[in-house]
Parts: structure tokens; sequence; C-alpha cells
């Protein structure tokens, strides 16, 4: 068991009003080799939580309190100049949007290089030969290397975001629903994909999703989160086939199942407010 | 599920449609897409036919096409015993009245200048149904239908959230009570908790008002929620057609088993 990532009682407010706080004493943990989601509904805190690790929060926003010990290192404090050094190289990220994260008027493969050149030092024949090896392990032909993003499906755009994203070989993959946006049959070969890689690489992967199926396929641990809260966490089985916590329980019915077999029951709001969660 | 008869409310027969789309490095090329290839779908009265396929499958188009949204290249559409495709004018105007649709973004689907009552009080006026006294009662008691209040009426679309806003756009959409209702992608901007609301509202508002639903998604497990029959579409044509349950039992198509085993969360059928 390596412990990669620790975040302890995060919380995280909007600057212009500390009282009002968006995530509140958030704390789990990450292995190297290992999927942990973060599931919410929007505005559950699932995505700050995520970017906070990166310190890619918005000027808007402000972190109160909390540790975020990277590799036995506590980065909270960070300045944009240290984490630098890690973004890209030791924590890889992958966005929802393939079609806006991509830069329109340079060719994937100068994308994907960009990072290998900066953290590594490499180019020439030794740097264009690695961004051939990185399209092939995401499944996309190395010529494709000098394609524009508009020359590409929205599957292929986002191997190339993955590619860029594992391209230092980095310790921690942070995927933010990183198939959203994608049809079905692509989204299962992304998920197969990342999946693969977290394995072959030994990379600890934070993944956000609001979808449980997703959770299903790919999630070691999981961590729910209800307005700023962690609700629930424990591993894969236990949360989707035993949930503790009423609002995991409330959450999983609203799901539809594929078999058509148990009622849909949307959540009610006002009784897990006054009942159960404060 | 509803006693649905085998009597068909909508029939569609050989549709077909061709854009023209720029392509090649900075569009200067042409290329012909053919989003609707020789389809035919039918309605049974008080079901709900899903349309299912993935981004530019031709799903949306053929919602478009159907309600004459957009014009066909050939085809017919048969709707009691007219062909829409062959109406115009005032004819046209008088079916769309039975024929309405509800959009996918409640962001972009509702006029931000517009009060609520506007909104949904709009189609009564343009249909010129009932006096003004009765049209603003006919829209109170929609609202209220939909999960909205009185109170909303003179709000504007930016003050709800986007739930609420997606009962505006069914409000909207089932005022003038229409006969079929186009759902083109209802719940995808949903999260999954108003997505279930939304749904359940759907189903009970089909009951209570008689209504027959073609219901666009790419979402597999919603569509065996809430349809009766499926058409899967791909490439602008419809590989396999049929009851809901029996197609996802056993699927006939491999590209519908593809389709279905790659649900997330789902253990694969057998091929």
């Amino acid at each position: 068991m390596t412990e990669l990532l620790r975040i302890e009682n995060l919380t995280i407010s909007s600057a212009s009003a500390p009282e009002q706080l968006l995530v509140k004493n958030v704390s789990f943990a990450l292995e190297r080799g290992k999927t942990t989601c973060i599931v919410g509904e929007s505005g559950s805190g699932k995505s700050l939580t995520a970017l906070s690790v990166m310190g890619l929060l918005s000027d808007q926003l402000q972190r109160q309190a909390g540790r975020i010990v990277f590799q036995g290192t506590d980065i909270a404090g960070w300045n944009n100049q240290q984490l630098r050094n890690i973004r890209g190289k030791q924590i890889g990220m992958i966005f929802q949007e393939p079609m806006t994260s991509l830069n329109p008027v340079l060719t994937v493969g100068y994308q994907i290089g960009e990072g290998l050149a900066v953290h590594l030092g490499l180019k020439g024949a030794v740097l264009k030969a690695r961004v051939a090896s990185l399209l092939q392990q995401v499944g996309i032909p190395p010529e494709r290397a000098n394609s524009y993003p508009d020359e590409l499906s929205g599957g292929q755009r986002q191997r190339v975001m993955i590619a860029m994203s594992i391209a230092c070989e980095p310790a921690m993959l942070i995927a933010d629903e990183p198939t959203t946006a994608l049809d079905v049959t692509v989204q299962a070969q992304i998920l197969r994909l990342l999946d693969d890689l977290k394995t072959r690489m030994h990379m600890g992967m934070l993944f956000i999703t609001h979808d449980f199926g997703v959770v299903a396929d790919i999630a070691d641990n999981v961590v729910v989160m209800f307005r700023g809260e962690i609700v629930e966490s424990g591993s894969v089985n236990e949360v989707l086939n035993n949930p503790q916590h009423p609002y995991t329980r409330a959450l999983l019915d609203c799901v539809p199942d594929v078999e058509g077999s148990k009622p849909l029951k949307p959540i009610d709001y006002a009784w897990l407010k006054t009942g159960v969660v404060a | 599920m509803n006693p649905t008869s085998d009597q068909h409310i909508l029939i569609a027969c050989g549709l077909n449609k061709t854009y023209t789309q720029r392509s090649g490095r900075f569009g200067f090329g042409n290329s012909k897409v053919k989003a609707l290839d020789d389809v035919s779908v039918s309605l049974r009265a008080g079901s709900t036919l899903a349309v299912v396929g993935e981004s530019g499958s031709g799903k949306s188009t053929l919602a478009r096409c159907l309600l004459q949204l957009q014009p066909l290249d050939s085809g017919e559409v048969m709707f009691q015993g007219n062909n829409l495709a062959k109406l115009s004018g005032h004819a046209l105007r008088q079916e769309r009245r039975h024929l309405q649709m509800i959009f996918q973004d409640p962001f972009a689907s509702l006029n931000p200048r517009m009060k609520v009552r506007d909104i949904v009080g709009e189609g009564l006026l343009i249909h010129e149904i009932g006096s003004p006294k009765e049209q603003l009662d006919q829209v109170v008691r929609m609202l209220e239908r939909v999960g909205l209040k009185t109170a909303d009426l003179n709000k504007y679309p930016h003050e709800f959230s986007g739930g609420q806003r997606q009962r505006i756009g069914i409000a909207r959409a089932l005022v003038l009570e229409p006969k079929v209702v186009v759902c083109d992608e209802p719940v995808s901007a949903l999260d999954v908790s108003i997505q279930a609301q939304i749904l359940l509202l759907l189903k009970s508002l089909q009951q209570e008002m008689a209504l027959s639903y073609i219901f666009i998604s790419h979402d597999l497990r919603v569509v065996r929620h809430i349809a009766d029959d499926i058409a899967v579409m791909h490439k602008g044509k419809i590989v396999e057609q049929g009851r809901v349950t029996e197609i996802y039992a056993a699927p006939a198509q491999d590209y519908t088993r593809n389709l279905l085993n790659s649900i997330p969360g789902r253990k694969p059928l057998a091929a």
C-alpha cells in the first residue's frame, strides 16, 4: 500500500463571502494503482476538490483550511511557480471538454510534446519518437501527430488529451468527467483505456463523475459528496451494494437501471435536510 | 405501462434528408451528408417511441423533420389523415397545435426576455384559443400541473433552476393539449435526481393527457425506463426497431448489441 495523495479537512469558500462554504472538511486518501471516484450532483463540490489538488482554484475562491499531502509533502500552500513543477509532470489532468481544452492552431503532436520539452528537456528526433509512442499507446496512428484538433473526432481528441496527460509518466491522474461529452461506445473505449494505463503505469487516478454506471466500471474506492461534504466513502462494492447513508441510497434510487426492474425515485431533498443531513 | 393500442397516430414513410456540409481545411470543399436515409417509423397511440443513436446518427434531424421544422427531401408523414410534408402555411399551423416539442437545453430554449406567463401562454395566443382570462387560467392550471406555482407567472427564466426550466418547457408544449409530443433529449442536461423527477412527470402527464411521445435520446438507461418501442439509428438509417423489452433482451443487430454493451456499469450480453 503506497499512499500517493492525502487530503485532510479541505475547506473551500467563496473569497468574497468566507462564511459561505463550498467544500467542507473533506478528507480522503488515494493509493498508487487505484482509482478513487468522487460522485455527486452539480454543485456538490466534486470538481472544486479535484481542482484544488493542482492549485487551480479560481481567484474568486479560497482554500480556508486543509492539507493536501502529495507523496509526503503538503502542497496546499505552494505558489504557482512551485506547482508548475508538479502540474503535468507528476500529476496529469484530463478535462471534460476535449473540444475546448486543445489549442486549435497547433498540431496535436506539438501539444503532446510540449510537456515533454518543458519538463524533461526532450527535443528533436527523441521528442518525435516519444510523441509517436504516446499516440500509439492511446490508440491513435502515430502519423496523426501532424493533424490539427478539428481533424479528429471527439473520442480521438480525448485520446490526445490522455496522451498529453500521461506524457511525463505522472504518478497521479486527475480526470474530471472525461467521458461526459462522449457517445456511449466511445465512452466505454476511453474508460477501458484509462483503466489499462492506470494499471500499466501504476498511477493513482482521481476520477470525477456524476454517473454511477461509470463508477461501477472503473472505481476501486468511492467518495460520495453532497453540498460540499463527504456523506459516505468506501470501496466500490460497499458503497454501491450496501450504501449506508440515506443520500447515497436516494442518489442510487434515481438512476434508471437498464433491466427496468426498479421504479425511479427522485430525491426528497426536504426530507434529507430535516431528517438526516444537517 | 399504460394500455397502448396498436393503432398508429403518426406514421412516417421513406424519409430522406441530405445536408450539404463544408469540408476540408478552412471549409472550402463541399460534401453531402445523408442525415436521413429512407427512414420509416410509426408511433402507436398513447405509447412512447424512443429514437436512439450516437451523435451524428440523424436522430435529432428525424425529430425536426417529423414536425416539419425542417423540410424533407422526400417521404411522407401521415398524421390524422394528412400528409404533413405536403401541408404549408395555415393548414400546417393548424396541425402544429397537435404536435409539440420539448427541447434539450432548458437554458437555450426559453426566451430570457419573456415572462413565464407569456412563454407558456404564447401558443394559446397564436392559436386564438379562449379569451385572455381563459388563457391565463389555462396557463396557471398547466403550471400547477407541472409542479410550478401561480407566483411563478411573472418571473423570468433565469430565476429558475435547470429542472424548473424544463418544467416550463413542458408546460409550454402541453398547454395546447397536443396529441404527439417530440421530446429531444429532454433530460440529458439534468442531474440524475432531477432527471428522475422529470421522467416521472412526463410519464404521468402521458397517462392523464393521452399523449404519444417520440423520445430522442442517447441514454439507453433512460430509454429502458420511459419507452415502449425503440428505433435504433446509425448513420441516417434505422438499423433495428421493435419493442424495448425484446430488443434489450435480445438485439438482432451487432450495432445494437454493441450499443447496449457499452452502457456503463452493465454486464455484457452474450453475442
